[in-house]
């Protein structure tokens, strides 16, 4: 009767060959598993450690601020799994808090940093005369610095705390991303399918939008998972420091500070642990960025392979 | 390439104009003047009247307008005066030739590490490409460019001090005074230092070899007959090399940052450990010289690679 609703005779075919939207998800699963071993580890792990940071309340053995001075320097046991601080903290529980900590600053100062560099790359290599030079001049003096003193030098400015240190960071993310997009932006640029949008009279903000950005997402994403690795070492050099994450809140980089100043024999499970979870989350930022890329690049697939 | 030169120098001149107006701009705009983050009027704990903070501030010309102070900081610098460390009065350009030879030999020797370790695990896992060797020594170096270097040289303390009973000397020493002392305070930052960046040298080293291994200048090499040693050394690694340079030349820039923590981490009186005093004391006028000379050192050092890559390849120089 109706006209415009699916005859039911090719219902049953339509299913059969579309398969369900989960069958779908299962199967580029397993052919990722396949193809890109070691990345979805990595993200499989990357998830879970922040699923820990997440529910850090929940999960912590104990209070990551409560001091117990009949505990302190206890090494590794039954009760204390990978031992206490000098003021008998639990050092599991601050660095599940930890983990709250520096991937919050990771992810925030990555998603802020890289996005904001994401939009000037765009509009610097789209737009290119005197906004493209103007902001590669900025840039460069951005990028005079090396990482770490330039987020020293901001917070100076901004003064210590969370919110500085990840504006702090983000910022140094800014001019290396810019500048990739910039380059994929450059070569997009020339591409017909830009020329074909611009014949048909769309204006620049579509263009760009629509057809430029899209193609800069690829390289874009394999960026964002390597410079969240390199912002845990930032946030993790600035707290050891003692100019990021101000104590007692625990931070991955600030529970390595002080640890070998005061003792006369250092407990080694201070040192140990905490820099053993960075080293690893930054490995998985690592290796996911490099299955990413081969994933998304298969000219390079080829070469290596 | 007079011309490439030309604009590349304009470049990095107005690149260190930059430089002073950033460092200008976060260290006594953003945060109100120096005086204030000392006293109780900003975040510092000094209380002053403020009376006092007004002589005070006329005392340090810092009752003039910005662009005066910055006119005058510009002036200084030009004429090679940096100022005096606020807290101790000691010239800050003594401070830096006091302390800059120990940060630069643990640069140096970090490089030379990273070469000693890189070059030849890179060319070991290119000859070997995708073989079980090549995997083995891929997989750590993967693991190692994700240690952060101030966690090693804290780890390698610790065994210092719970198996050889080892501190590394909190004071400096000269090579040229007693170079067995300064072995000691400069061999671990730059082992901590050089093994990361030795991760990087081989990783590229590895992919620069293999590009290199199947041209046909080697096939010819080997159809001679000659051995596969004098093969890979004569004409793989020599060509291959080009890049690895240039990588270290950039790398040495890096390890300017790096090595603050390093520093940190084993307590080396060197710049990058000035600098972090200098900033949990707020003594703006050593922070404010020692950001401006790392500035001027990454520049320089970026200027050089990049000029050296235009000579070595003339692609550079006309595109």
């Amino acid at each position: 009767m109706a006209t415009t609703s699916s005859p039911s005779h090719l219902a049953g075919l339509g299913t059969s060959l579309r398969p369900s939207p989960a069958t779908r998800w299962t199967q580029t699963f397993l052919r990722m598993c396949r193809r890109a071993p070691l990345g979805v580890i990595s993200a499989v792990l990357l998830i879970i450690v922040a699923l820990i940071a997440i529910m850090a309340y929940d999960v912590a053995p104990f209070d990551p601020l409560k001091t117990n001075f009949a505990q302190t320097r206890k090494p590794p046991s039954m009760l204390h799994l990978i031992g206490t601080d000098n003021l008998g903290r639990d050092t599991l529980s601050r660095l599940i808090h930890g983990a709250r900590v520096t991937l919050f600053v990771a992810a925030t100062s990555v998603i802020i940093g890289d996005g904001i560099g994401f939009i000037l790359g765009v509009l610097s290599g789209y737009s290119g005369k005197k906004f493209d030079m103007v902001l590669q001049r900025i840039l460069e003096v951005l990028l005079a610095f090396p990482t770490l003193i330039l987020a020293m030098l901001l917070l100076i400015g901004l003064g210590a705390g969370l919110r500085t240190v990840i504006i702090a960071i983000a910022v140094t993310r800014v001019p290396g991303t810019c500048r990739v997009v910039r380059s994929v932006v450059l070569s997009v640029r020339e591409y017909q399918f830009v020329d074909a949008a611009r014949a048909l009279g769309a204006s620049p903000w579509r263009i760009m939008r629509r057809h430029v950005a899209p193609q800069c997402l690829a390289p874009w994403l394999v960026l964002v998972t390597v410079n969240l690795g390199t912002a845990i070492f930032a946030e993790a050099a600035l707290s050891f420091l003692g100019i990021g994450i101000q104590p007692p809140a625990p931070s991955w980089g600030n529970m390595l500070g002080g640890v070998l100043a005061e003792a006369f024999k250092p407990p080694w499970w201070l040192v140990i642990f905490p820099g053993m979870a960075i080293t690893l989350t930054v490995l998985c930022c690592n290796l996911l960025g490099d299955s990413l890329r081969d994933l998304l690049d298969p000219r390079i697939r080829k070469r290596l392979g | 390439m007079t011309r490439y030169l030309a604009t590349r120098f304009a470049g990095a001149i107005v690149t260190l104009f930059g430089i002073t107006l950033l460092i200008f701009m976060a260290m006594r705009v953003l945060p109100g003047d120096p005086l204030a983050q000392i006293s109780s009027e900003g975040q510092g704990q000094y209380r002053l009247s403020p009376a006092e903070l007004q002589k005070a501030r006329a005392s340090l010309g810092l009752d003039r307008p910005l662009y005066a102070q910055y006119g005058s900081w510009l002036a200084d610098i030009a004429r090679g005066d940096l100022g005096r460390s606020f807290w101790r009065g000691e010239p800050i350009s003594e401070l830096i030739m006091r302390r800059a030879p120990i940060t630069a030999e643990i640069g140096i020797l970090a490089v030379i590490i990273s070469w000693l370790i890189g070059v030849p695990v890179g060319a070991y896992s290119a000859i070997n490409h995708n073989r079980r060797g090549d995997l083995i020594v891929r997989g750590i170096l993967t693991f190692l460019t994700a240690v952060p270097s101030f966690w090693l040289g804290l780890t390698l303390v610790l065994v210092g001090i719970l198996y050889f009973s080892w501190r590394p000397p909190l004071t400096i020493i000269y090579f040229w005074d007693d170079w067995r002392g300064n072995l000691q305070i400069v061999t671990g930052p730059a082992i901590a230092l050089g093994l990361g960046l030795g991760a990087v040298t081989a990783r590229l080293t590895r992919s620069s070899v293999l590009e290199i291994l199947f041209d046909d200048h080697v096939r010819t090499a080997r159809s001679k007959g000659l051995s596969e040693r004098v093969v890979v050394n004569r004409h793989v690694l020599r060509l291959a090399l080009l890049p690895v340079v240039t990588l270290s030349g950039l790398a040495l820039g890096g390890l300017l940052g790096g090595s603050v923590a390093v520093e940190r981490a084993f307590g080396v009186p060197g710049l990058g450990l000035a600098l972090v005093q200098a900033l949990n004391e707020r003594d703006w006028m050593v922070i404010q010289n020692l950001v401006f000379l790392y500035g001027v050192l990454y520049t320089v050092i970026n200027l050089i690679v990049d000029v050296s890559y235009a000579w070595l390849d003339p692609r550079i120089r006309y595109g």
